[in-house]
């Protein structure tokens, strides 16, 4: 093996950009590892971990950047280390026909207009930032995650004097003024408000408001750790508040993980004094608090959509239907090609919060569920609706398990989203079901497209090259879960 | 009605700080979208950050910076006189001192340039009668050698000012303080390029005996000239006051000439004065450099002000003064090469590195921070118009204000981008931009070429740290 480590001074690249880099390089022929980072303490870490960590990236600052590459040849390292130069100068090429600003501040002066700052560098340097917007008087959606707590709170307490928003930190979805920000599907237009303290839950309630033939007002993050007893809510009950005043919002849905019980008290309080309609999901959470006046609980988030969308044509929610007899049907038929003891559930999901409300639909402590887009699978890769192929190798692994009866993947659509996910993880769903048959087994993998036909990946493309792989495919990821669910039960949750 | 709901009925406008996929997604959906060319703060050093942190919003440092800024764009640098003898003018001065260019610097350790600069003065003081004796004299430690600055001198390349040598007097009409600059020589073999041969000695003894004293006559009549509206005027004709005065020579020599005329000296003397001037285009650079240190020099010194108020060379180091660090606490770093063209038969290992006052300019928001107004010299840099207006664009990150006289007229007549904050430089890592000629490292060669260099980046991250500790 052969390595190639190179440095170059005072050069920044974002992290999304420098990952995708390195997976172009690390795809070439002969290459076993390819790293591409800023030299900060954590990725000199990194470049340590994977035997790269030479004494120039040693030597190197935070604004220095490191291409390491470890191939069978040095030839095999030289052409990667070109693969890498040649995108990057493409890349400087077209940076130098933008008017180009280094600092918030700056930028926020010169372009008067400017209302919104999407902020996703790297974590400890992004509260800096969300301060510097806030201080020009802009609102922000804060993607960035490792900021502290200490200054959420503390940005979030900013913004509320100020009346502002700070969507995040680790807020990946929102939808403002019909523009979808980071992580978001093309919905319709419509009088349904949505807060999001999750970002695939928020995704999942907006694509079935959408199918269900309603549309949504302003879709709008707080980021997870909102209802912590720390932040205290501040941004889901501002955000509250502005929807119970905007004339274009009719019913209000509320998505989180579920709260801390004192947070949880105050956003119900304001929740009955909001003179709205509003349907609160906690999805992975118990099903239901006490009723309050004016809310509508939902347990799973395709209920909520259901429900805000009959709010919103002016009906009452009707208790949630589940078409057990089908269902049943289905996975009676499913059975009887499993083997005895094939009996688990393993959900391999991009989504945090699909994870969460497909584990919490499905009880049973041998079940695995893991959403891979955490941070000990993420550290230094992209995010798997990023980039799907990093699940690739788990769903053979699943399908290589004697126990395994249901492998269970979402697949996110929209905005941020890899352009073809489906295209992507359809030879891994072939792959799969030939290893099971090869062992003697039969695996089902149950599909759900979590998007909608103006994504730009296409609903029903997609969904067609699921099926054409052999998944089943489910209609909403509540019921995915409990599918898979009924076939490993042996019998229909009722 | 808060601002989230005036948010609601507003088009979005976004400033995307990080991943340029979301940019691509924004702009896809036809929403206007700026990317920021964003870098880790202070290059990612912690205590680099923390010095930031702890001066940014803090209501000292500003109202410290906007009296500095108020200083600034208050002076009014009038050209009142021509001192026939520095000693004579010059704070301090006596008649063995010898005034450098730059931060402080021993004897033993001067660029070329600048030794062949002492030497040379050395020689015209007959102080000294050849090379050997003027080295032997000032390696004896019978000089007193303090940088120019420290005496509320400037002097471009070597900037070397000697007792005997006649000075232009600039004095700040708003505060009443002085600078002073000695007069400019031309270009080719001189002392400022580190030449002390006898036609560089005769030169300064005929501008001493002739031109000085002509010129001092020619002022009394014409009466004190207005160096900042001159500079103004010569901003439009595209100068930016450092590497290009073609402009500034020009109105000065205008404005100059009938106070001449009337001076009643002999026609002879009167046309080798004219012809001197006219034969050389950086005659001004000895006026635009003496009115920004008069300008600077009223802002140094107000407690907590994060604003520069010196930027010089002296070949080995590049010093920094600031404000909030008051009198001659310097900020030092290696002096930089510089990039840009070389005269035929040149090449950079040839070029001394940086070196002179001259980046007073700068300081003051003209110079290379007024590329955008003067095309012209953009060739020197191998660029485009454009290039130039990116420069001076780029300048504002690191300013505090814009100078309302000295305004470009392709940007809209927007004011110059004054006031160089330590603490922006630092956090955006963007460097004051400066234009300047390069001398030859040996000594008395002369200009090798012209180009554009940054000051090292250590000189403003030592100043941010002092401020902080100072703010503590």
């Amino acid at each position: 093996m052969t390595v190639h480590v190179a440095i170059r001074k005072n050069t920044y690249y974002d992290s999304v950009t420098l990952m995708a880099l390195a997976r172009k390089m690390a795809a070439l022929p002969g290459v076993a590892e390819a790293v591409a980072v800023m030299a900060t303490p954590l990725n000199k870490d990194l470049l340590a971990g994977v035997g790269l960590l030479g004494p120039e990236a040693s030597a190197a600052g935070a604004d220095d950047l490191v291409v390491a590459v470890k191939a069978e040849s040095e030839a095999a390292c030289v052409a990667a280390l070109e693969v890498f130069s040649g995108a990057t100068a493409r890349q400087a090429g077209e940076k130098k026909t933008a008017a180009a600003f280094t600092t918030l501040a700056a930028a926020a002066r010169s372009i008067p207009d400017a209302n919104l700052a999407v902020i996703s560098v790297p974590g400890e340097y992004a509260a800096r930032e969300a301060r510097a917007a806030l201080r020009q008087g802009l609102n922000v959606m804060l993607f960035s995650d490792n900021v502290s707590l200490e200054d959420e709170v503390e940005l979030k307490k900013t913004a509320h004097e100020q009346g502002l928003l700070v969507m995040g930190p680790d807020c990946g979805t929102a939808i403002v003024n019909g523009v979808a920000l980071c992580f978001a599907n093309a919905v319709r237009r419509g009088g349904i408000g949505v807060v999001g303290a999750s970002g695939t839950g928020t995704q999942e309630v907006t694509v079935h408001i959408d199918r269900l033939g309603g549309g949504v007002s302003q879709v709008l993050g707080t980021g997870g750790r909102d209802l912590s007893a720390a932040v205290g809510g501040i941004m889901m009950l501002d955000c509250l508040a502005a929807l119970a005043r905007d004339e274009a919002t009719s019913v209000v849905v509320l998505v989180s993980k579920p709260p801390a019980p004192a947070v949880a008290a105050k956003i119900m309080t304001a929740v009955t004094a909001c003179p709205k309609p509003v349907v609160v999901c906690f999805p992975g959470g118990e099903a239901a608090g006490p009723p309050a006046a004016g809310a509508y609980f939902a347990a799973t988030l395709e209920e909520a959509a259901r429900a805000a969308v009959t709010l919103a044509a002016g009906g009452q929610p009707a208790a949630p239907q589940c078409r057990h007899e089908k269902l049943a049907s289905m996975a009676a038929l499913a059975r009887t090609k499993l083997a005895p003891q094939q009996d688990t559930i393993r959900g391999l999901f991009c989504g945090g919060t699909l994870c969460a409300e497909a584990a919490g639909l499905s009880p049973g402590a041998r079940h695995l569920f893991v959403d891979l887009g955490a941070d000990e699978y993420t550290k230094g890769k992209p995010h798997p609706m990023i980039e799907p192929s990093l699940r690739l190798p788990h769903i053979l692994a699943a399908a290589g398990d004697p126990a395994v009866a249901v492998i269970l993947l979402d697949i996110v659509l929209g905005y941020g989203a890899h352009p073809d996910p489906a295209g992507v993880t359809a030879p891994a769903i072939v792959e799969a079901r030939e290893i099971a048959r090869a062992a003697g087994r039969h695996v089902h993998v149950i599909a759900y497209v979590c998007g909608t036909d103006a994504d730009r990946q296409g609903k029903a493309d997609q969904e067609s090259k699921l099926a054409a792989a052999g998944a089943i495919l489910a209609k909403s990821n509540a019921r995915g879960a409990y599918l898979a669910t009924a076939i490993v039960t042996r019998e229909v949750r009722k | 009605m808060t601002a989230i709901n005036e948010l609601f009925k507003r088009k979005l406008t976004v400033i995307n700080v990080g991943a340029p996929l979301f940019r691509d997604d924004l702009a896809a959906q036809e929403v206007p979208v700026t990317q920021l060319d964003w870098r880790p703060p202070a290059g990612g050093r912690p205590e680099l950050i923390a010095a930031l942190d702890a001066l940014s919003d803090r209501p000292e440092t500003e109202a410290a910076n906007a009296a500095a800024v108020a200083a600034i764009l208050a002076a009014r640098p009038v050209l009142t006189d021509l001192a026939l003898a520095a000693v004579d003018a010059i704070p301090g001065m006596t008649p063995t001192t010898i005034l450098h260019a730059g931060p402080p610097v021993r004897w033993e350790a001067m660029a070329g340039p600048m030794r062949g600069a002492v030497i040379g003065a050395l020689i015209f003081e007959g102080l000294a009668a050849d090379e050997a004796e003027a080295a032997a004299l000032a390696a004896a430690g019978k000089i007193t050698f303090a940088p120019c600055h420290e005496h509320g001198a400037v002097g471009p390349m070597a900037g070397i000012v000697s007792a005997s040598m006649p000075v232009w007097v600039v004095e700040n009409a708003a505060r009443g303080n002085r600078s002073y600059c000695p007069l400019n020589e031309g270009l080719g073999k001189v002392l400022r390029f580190g030449a002390f041969g006898a036609e560089v000695i005769d030169r300064l003894r005929w501008m001493r005996d002739e031109l000085a004293p002509a010129l001092k006559a020619a002022l009394a009549h014409t009466g004190g000239i207005d160096l900042r509206t001159m500079i103004a005027q010569a901003l439009h004709m595209g100068d930016e006051g450092h590497n290009r005065n073609k402009a500034g020579t020009s109105l000065f020599i205008r404005t100059v000439a009938p106070g001449l005329a009337k001076a009643g000296l002999a026609p002879a003397v009167t046309a080798r004065v004219l012809a001197f001037m006219h034969a050389n285009d950086h005659f001004f650079l000895n006026l635009s450099m003496p009115a920004a240190k008069a300008a600077l020099d009223a802002a140094h010194g107000i407690a907590g002000s994060s604003v520069v108020t010196t930027m010089c060379r002296n070949g080995v180091e590049f010093g920094v003064r600031v404000s909030g660090c008051p009198g001659n606490t310097w900020f030092t770093g290696p002096a930089q090469a510089v990039e840009g063209l070389f005269f035929p038969g040149y090449g950079p290992a040839d070029a001394n590195p940086d070196l002179g006052d001259s980046a007073i300019t700068e300081t003051y928001g003209i110079g290379g921070f007024a590329m955008g107004g003067a095309p012209a010299i953009v060739q020197f840099v191998g660029g485009t118009p454009a290039d130039a207006l990116a420069y001076t664009t780029q300048m504002y990150e690191i300013t505090l204000a814009e100078n309302g006289s000295y305004t470009i007229p392709n940007l809209n007549f927007r004011g110059t981008p004054t006031a160089i904050d330590v603490r922006r430089v630092v956090a955006t890592g963007l460097l004051p931009v400066i234009n300047t000629g390069m001398a030859h490292r040996e000594p008395g060669v002369g200009q090798v070429g012209a180009g554009v260099v940054r000051p090292p980046r250590e000189c403003f991250d030592k100043a941010l740290l002092a401020l902080a500790a100072r703010a503590k």
